[in-house]
């Protein structure tokens, strides 16, 4: 393409140069200082004239492009050493490793591209497998590489960065052992009329009725308030982490973005960017106002992004919030939506650990704002599911609960791709006709919570560390800004590396939640049993003193 | 860009005759900017804002019209039609409205009715299904592909081994953290070992599986759309045999934004697919600058229900490693074979040659083998390293359910129960196959060779009133609306050659298909 372009500018010269001679004098000198000006001029220079400018801007372009998108798709700043490092990966523990590897993705985009005899993957596969060196992953597989045993193994390590519920599994396994057989066999209900047509055969991908039906009871229980959820509103996925991919390809495309308030859930990173090629820009909270949500913050992110020439379609809230566990209140719910309306963006609300509520202030729904107000619901997501509050995350079930027709007509069709079996659909209708097993679940789940988290908080303050006030969820988000030695991801990294080798005890650091302030980490402690927590806090106080001598 | 023509004309003529210029200048003032002070500025500036006024408009002109050709190019008959082309105006009202909240592009598209007469059947079959007692006048569901021949044994088995299977046997090993924790995404282990197990038992003869290249899914669905995002990017493209299965277009393209390329099969070769069309099909894709990732295959196909002999294999085979390409064979018919021919797997050809495996990948599931579609267990089977990798993490957004997952564990580690169910299986597809066949012929209705699947494939080009894709949905409709039975035609299927139609008989009993036939008759004699 180049080169014929500008040969055919070099013909044209020529002809212009005869023409230039038989006009005036001076334009001669101008003339061949600037050829362009000469080819204007010149026969043909009309057409030559803007095609070469317009071919130029187009190269400009071009270039302008290849060099933007490399910068734009890591997020995390900072310049890295290892330019071409990208082939390598694993090795766990190194903290420049772990940061390296997060960075160079980008990367690896491109390497696949030129590559010529290997067999091709996609880019975006490639990323995706890249991934999973963040601390995050690498504590995740060295708990299950040695997980700990109170008899079998005392030394392993203790997990406390998956968010799993192992509470009350009790109550379930009892519900499981009386009822299983004739749940799946249809036997509970009305003779065997279901009969194994209803189970083996293809049911609605999105979910049966029946179950959604169940589901919305139990929301509205959950919820503990006048809100009630309409079941045809209701779509089903495997598991809520589908339910989140599923709202952000139909509420964005790619190259859009969603608001995510700081510090967020690790995985939103996986379900929102992966396959929908949407971008997450952190809305940046600090605890000096306990990590709670302010519309100020929210209003400079998205103009930021405008300046960036990024569309926002949406604001993502975690509702409690995960990791900090704290609960939005209604005005700060009011706010959002006015803030959603003003800028005519989504709002997706994740609302999965409504149900485990231990505190005293009241959780308020988005459901019921949207109650109450009858304007704007179309711009309103809900996203929940049954692994966090009825502690079934191997059933994976997920719920979207949305206002908009087409996202709910669209989702529906998507859920082609991620559907539940209809075995555990069946299951979970006879476990939620059970009311009474569920009353009783609820009530004896939510009390052991409450003595849980007030176990492992005070046994942390004993230690002097901090946590915020937390209302829901399976954390509490430690303050552990006394123990690193420097004030900046590097110091918490270190310390997240001291409790994991040396102590122990897998947490998830701040920094993988994208918190702006170091030095804060995210303990879950429904996996622990009573006997657990002096264990731990014994492991976390020799740590602590060690970083309190050595600093 | 039409603009600054006539300014650059009057270049020219200005350049001779220096007296009248200004006049000219004030009349085309762009001339006069081109030639004043800044004229090189201004002179590149201008046509270069022009240009970039111009790249917005095409731009903003394109995008909705690509979207309308993602909602595939098949299917017409008038009111269809209307339906398809309707979509990429949504899209720009969308786009353009300022008070309601925005859906994603991709989202309405996705969100529009269906367009396919394969799914309009569907939905209309399933508001008014058949029923011998309760609903004698209601749609002959033909057109999905369920296995309901040996319901019966299932039930047995689930009603001699529930207890055991899902909550474990006598107090034994299996915790309740098992079913109700969080369990790898990618399926349990103890069922990767299980399904190999029950794999090569379908495949017969020495195939062997290895539980540590296997990704589980949930459904054959998800299996394929993962395969689709880890091997191309958005815009490149699979090459497809076709008659294809009218879901590939679902799976393979709607969230990863993948062409399929239909490469026709026709009826003389009994739709065994050439390797000089696969070529041709190549060669004009990366003439349009499409890049192509791979074949898919399905065999045993689906709809024509053949077999891919060996030698065809062989030349996919060496074709891809040519072409550096991929190959996904779906083989979720495996085992649902009930003719003479052997059925040749994907895995048995590497296991016999040395060839470059990473460009293999198999997709198999347990919705129609062992005719469980309800509890949505697919399989990826790659050798390729990074597929593997990337496939497992993607399994965060489609994985089983813990406990179909702890069932199925013991259900396919019975291998007298599996090797029992395989056979009567076959035996019973064959029988409804022979009878729904002999059935069509009598009607003067042939249908293709076929020995695997669910399907018949019949030629009913005689009763077409117009040979052409119009005839044949004229023909369909009549059919469902009519007759109340619902095929799926050829075209939905992007057969090439009008006239031919998918008819799913394992959803029937054997008192069904005289219902059936004579539906079909009523219909041909108005046609003739």
């Amino acid at each position: 393409m180049t080169r014929t372009r500008f040969s055919r500018t070099g013909s044209s010269e020529e002809e212009a140069k005869p023409t230039t001679s038989s006009g005036g004098g001076g334009g001669t000198a101008m003339r061949v200082i600037v050829p362009l000006q000469g080819v204007v001029q010149g026969r043909g220079g009309l057409f030559l004239g803007s095609v070469i400018p317009c071919a130029l801007f187009y190269f400009l372009q071009l270039y302008l492009r290849r060099n933007r998108s490399e910068p734009s798709t890591p997020p995390p700043p900072q310049p890295t050493e290892g330019e071409e490092s990208s082939p390598s990966s694993s090795s766990t523990g190194q903290l420049a490793e772990v940061s390296v590897l997060q960075r160079s993705l980008s990367r690896s985009h491109l390497s696949p591209r030129s590559a010529g005899g290997p067999i091709f993957v996609s880019g975006r596969a490639v990323s995706v497998a890249k991934r999973g060196d963040s601390p995050y992953d690498v504590g995740m597989r060295k708990v299950s590489e040695n997980p700990y045993d109170e008899l079998e193994n005392p030394d392993g390590v203790f997990q406390l960065g998956l968010a799993e519920n192992k509470l009350s599994l009790d109550l379930v396994r009892d519900w499981l052992a009386d009822n299983a057989r004739d749940a799946i066999l249809g036997g509970g209900r009305s003779g065997a009329e279901l009969g194994i047509g209803g189970i083996a055969s293809y049911q609605p991908f999105d979910g049966l009725m029946e179950l959604k039906v169940a589901v919305a009871g139990f929301m509205s229980q959950v919820m503990e308030k006048s809100v009630s959820f309409s079941p045809s509103q209701i779509i089903l996925t495997a598991g809520a982490a589908a339910a989140i991919e599923m709202l952000s390809f139909c509420l964005a495309d790619s190259g859009n973005a969603f608001l995510v308030p700081t510090p967020y859930y690790p995985c939103f990173d996986r379900d929102l960017k992966w396959r929908s090629g949407v971008e997450i820009i952190p809305v940046p909270c600090r605890s000096a106002d306990n990590f709670s949500l302010s519309i100020m913050a929210l209003d400079r992110a998205f103009n930021q992004a405008k300046k960036r020439g990024i569309k926002v379609r949406g604001i993502i809230i975690s509702n409690p919030s995960n990791p900090v566990g704290n609960l939005l209140d209604r005005e700060t719910l009011y706010g959002l939506l006015d803030f959603a309306r003003e800028k005519n963006i989504h709002i997706v609300s994740n609302e999965i650990f409504s149900g485990s509520t231990h505190g005293d202030e009241e959780f308020v729904s988005m459901a019921e704002i949207i109650d109450l107000e009858d304007l704007d619901r179309n711009r309103v997501h809900i996203v929940y599911g049954l692994s966090k509050d009825l502690s079934l995350p191997g059933f994976r079930v997920g719920i979207i609960y949305s206002f908009n027709e087409n996202v709910l007509a669209a989702a529906k069709k998507l859920t082609r791709f991620s559907s539940i079996s209809v075995l555990s659909q069946r299951l979970l209708v006879s476990m939620f006709s059970d009311t009474k097993f569920i009353q009783n679940f609820i009530e004896i789940n939510r009390a052991r919570l409450r003595g849980m988290y007030i176990k492992f908080v005070s046994g942390l303050k004993q230690l002097g560390i901090k946590c915020i006030k937390s209302n829901g969820g399976f954390y509490c988000w430690a303050d552990m800004r006394g123990l690193i030695c420097s004030y900046s991801e590097k110091g918490e990294l270190e310390l997240w590396e001291k409790l994991l080798n040396i102590a122990k005890v897998n947490v998830t650091p701040g920094s993988c939640c994208h918190c702006i302030e170091p030095g804060w980490f995210r303990f879950c402690f429904t996996t622990l049993t009573e006997k657990d927590i002096p264990v731990i806090m014994e492991r976390i106080r020799k740590i602590s003193e060690t970083c309190k001598s050595s600093c | 860009m039409t603009r600054p023509r006539t300014p650059d004309h009057q270049t020219e003529s200005q350049a001779r005759k220096p007296a009248g210029a200004t006049a000219m200048r004030l009349i085309v003032p762009l001339q006069g900017v081109v030639q004043g002070r800044g004229g090189l500025i201004l002179g590149s500036l201008i046509p270069c804002a022009l240009f970039y006024f111009f790249q917005l408009y095409l731009k903003r002109h394109r995008s909705p019209k690509s979207d309308s050709n993602n909602i595939s190019p098949s299917q017409s008959s008038s009111n269809l039609a209307g339906l398809q082309r309707s979509s990429s105006r949504s899209n720009l009202s969308s786009r353009g409205s300022i008070g309601r909240v925005q859906v994603s592009s991709r989202a309405s598209s996705i969100a529009k009715p269906n367009d396919s007469p394969y799914y309009i059947g569907l939905d209309k079959a399933s508001e008014d299904p058949y029923d011998r007692f309760y609903n004698p006048n209601g749609i002959i569901q033909l057109g999905l592909s369920e296995n309901r021949l040996c319901f019966d044994l299932i039930e047995k088995w689930l009603s001699e081994n529930l207890n055991d299977s899902v909550i474990g046997s006598n107090g034994g090993e299996l915790s309740i953290t098992g079913i109700a924790g969080y369990q790898p995404f990618d399926g349990l282990m103890e069922l990767k070992v299980a399904m190999a197990g029950f794999m090569s038992q379908i495949m017969g003869r020495a195939v062997s599986f290895d539980p540590s290249l296997m990704v589980l899914t949930s459904g054959a669905t998800p299996a394929l759309e993962i395969l689709c995002f880890c091997l191309a990017d958005p815009g490149n493209a699979f090459l497809v045999p076709t008659p294809y299965y009218p879901g590939f277009d679902r799976d393979m393209r709607w969230r990863t934004g993948v062409e399929l390329i239909p490469v026709h099969c026709r009826s003389a070769d009994n739709f065994i697919i050439s390797l000089t069309a696969l070529d041709q099909a190549f060669n004009q894709a990366r003439k349009r600058g499409v890049k192509v990732r791979g074949i898919l295959i399905s065999n045993p196909s689906n709809p024509v229900g053949n077999l891919l002999p060996r030698e065809t294999l062989n030349n996919i085979l060496d074709f891809a490693q040519e072409k550096n390409i991929h190959i996904i064979s779906d083989e979720i018919f495996a085992g649902s074979t009930y003719g003479n021919e052997e059925f040749v797997s994907m895995a048995e050809i590497l296991d016999s040659e040395g060839i470059d495996k990473s460009r293999i990948h198999l997709v198999y599931g347990l919705s129609k083998d062992l005719s469980l579609p309800g509890f949505r267990v697919g399989v990826i089977y790659s050798f390729n390293e990074s597929v593997f990798v990337a496939a497992k993490r993607l399994t965060r957004f489609s994985a089983i359910s813990a406990p179909t997952q702890w069932l199925l564990v013991s259900m396919l580690s019975d291998t007298r129960f599996t090797r029992a169910y395989i056979e009567t299986s076959k035996k019973r597809i064959r029988e409804i196959h022979d009878l729904f066949v002999a059935g069509l012929n009598q009607l003067g209705i042939r249908s293709a060779m076929s020995s695997a699947g669910f399907y018949c494939w019949a030629d009913m080009s005689g009763l077409i009133l117009s040979y052409s894709e119009k005839g044949e949905l004229e023909l369909w409709d009549k059919l469902l609306n009519v007759a109340k039975i619902n095929v799926t035609p050829g075209s939905a299927c992007h057969c090439i050659e009008p006239g031919w139609f998918r008819c799913c008989f394992t959803t029937l009993s054997q008192e069904d298909i005289p219902i059936v036939m004579e539906r079909i008759r009523k219909v041909a004699e108005t046609c003739k």
